[in-house]
């Protein structure tokens, strides 16, 4: 009950996207039409799931104070937490990396339809997002699984939604100096504003 | 100052702004905005990490193999985000812990990866330092902007003083609560664009 809770959480009121600002950059840059945004929302739900626990089993067993003295005593002093950031965006890049060649090697398909997204997403704030706030609230191993999918899953259904309202907005006579950025900008606002009615829920 | 230098300095702050023109960093400058202190301490951290990051990288352009530069500049870039991180917690614990996750995350900020890939792997390190400067100054001045409306209509207050009392302090002002909330900021950022490619026509897109 406590995972569907924060996958509840994840999804709305907590939404990466609309609520955190996090993979801003992608977020607006690929939603233009609903084909490439479910691309990348799925590749995002997919990094997000396998990155977020993999992060927490490094930071529970090697990184925060105390976590090596599972190897010997002599460690349980060390405190590698500083080294959070990069040791995230390493896994993370790597991860990307070795996605990549399994999905080439055993799904040629579904390597077509994520094609030029799965790198970019090396460097989409959601994903060293998500791992952030896993270490900050300190989720054990199962909690950050379900975490990385529950934000995955909203950011995919913010970027879907947005990219279906811009595919209809093509037709509308916007103000000159609104059009394109401005216009996404302020959907993207009430978007938001929608996506609150989620908040103060509890499973 | 000659043509060149300028055009790298001024330009980033409005032509080609990185957070309204080139679409880079938007997350943070939305998120840490709530309060014009914690804009400007975010300011004041990318510029530090930008300005170092585009000079290091600049310096190092001629080593750095093509198949592994995103690494080569995520190492960088991560390695000056740790220290940025270490000093903040060391003399600004206040507003590191207001910050929360986004000093971290100024290592995927796409503006410092975007400067890297599109000026400083091509240009000397004084030019690609005074590219990184220029362009934090122009993500300040939108940071900066969205934090005062934010701080002001929000909670009636400029850097923690009141200006317009508010009705829980007492006095007259209604706070406007959604300037708080995240929609807020993404309609203070339209109203900009609308506003900056209205004055500058140049700058209006074909479609939606």
């Amino acid at each position: 009950m406590e995972y569907v809770n924060i996958i509840v959480k994840a999804v709305g009121p907590e939404n990466m996207a609309l609520a955190f600002f996090l993979g801003m950059c992608s977020f607006l840059a690929v939603s233009k039409k609903v084909d490439t945004a479910m691309g990348l929302g799925l590749a995002v739900v997919f990094v997000l799931t396998i990155v977020t626990p993999i992060n927490s089993i490094l930071f529970n067993y090697l990184l925060k104070p105390g976590a090596m003295a599972w190897a010997s005593p002599e460690l349980a002093e060390v405190d590698l937490s500083f080294l959070g950031f990069i040791v995230y965006i390493a896994t993370i890049a790597a991860v990307v990396q070795i996605v990549e060649m399994a999905i080439d090697r055993y799904s040629p398909t579904l390597y077509g339809a994520l094609g030029v997204f799965l790198p970019l997403i090396a460097v989409n704030c959601a994903i060293l997002g998500s791992s952030l706030f896993m270490v900050q609230r300190e989720y054990d191993v199962g909690e950050s699984l379900a975490y990385g999918f529950g934000s995955g899953v909203g950011f995919w259904l913010a970027m879907i939604a947005l990219a279906a309202i811009r595919e209809k907005l093509k037709y509308s006579n916007v103000p000159p100096g609104l059009r394109g950025l401005g216009i996404t900008f302020i959907t993207t606002g009430l978007m938001a504003m929608g996506f609150m009615i989620f908040g103060g829920i509890k499973l | 100052m000659d043509k060149e230098t300028k055009r790298i300095l001024l330009d980033p702050l409005h032509l080609k702004n990185p957070i309204t023109l080139q679409v880079l960093g938007i997350c943070s400058a939305l998120a840490v905005t709530t309060k014009l202190e914690t804009a400007l301490v975010m300011s004041a951290a990318l510029t530090f990490v930008l300005t170092s990051s585009n000079t290091v990288i600049s310096l190092l352009r001629n080593r750095i193999p093509g198949s592994i530069r995103i690494i080569t500049q995520l190492a960088i870039i991560a390695s000056l985000v740790i220290v940025a991180d270490q000093v903040m917690k060391a003399y600004a614990f206040g507003v590191y812990k207001q910050l929360s996750v986004f000093v971290g995350l100024i290592i995927t900020n796409c503006i410092v990866m975007g400067r890297a890939e599109a000026f400083a792997m091509a240009n000397p390190p004084l030019k690609s330092a005074l590219d990184g400067f220029a362009n934090s100054m122009g993500y300040a001045a939108i940071l900066l902007y969205v934090g005062f409306f934010r701080e002001l209509f929000g909670s009636g207050k400029i850097l923690g003083f009141p200006v317009l009392e508010a009705t829980n302090a007492g006095g007259w002002y209604v706070p406007n609560g959604l300037l708080v909330l995240s929609p807020g900021a993404f309609f203070l950022i339209g109203l900009l664009i609308w506003v900056q490619r209205s004055l500058s026509t140049e700058l209006v897109e074909e479609t939606n």
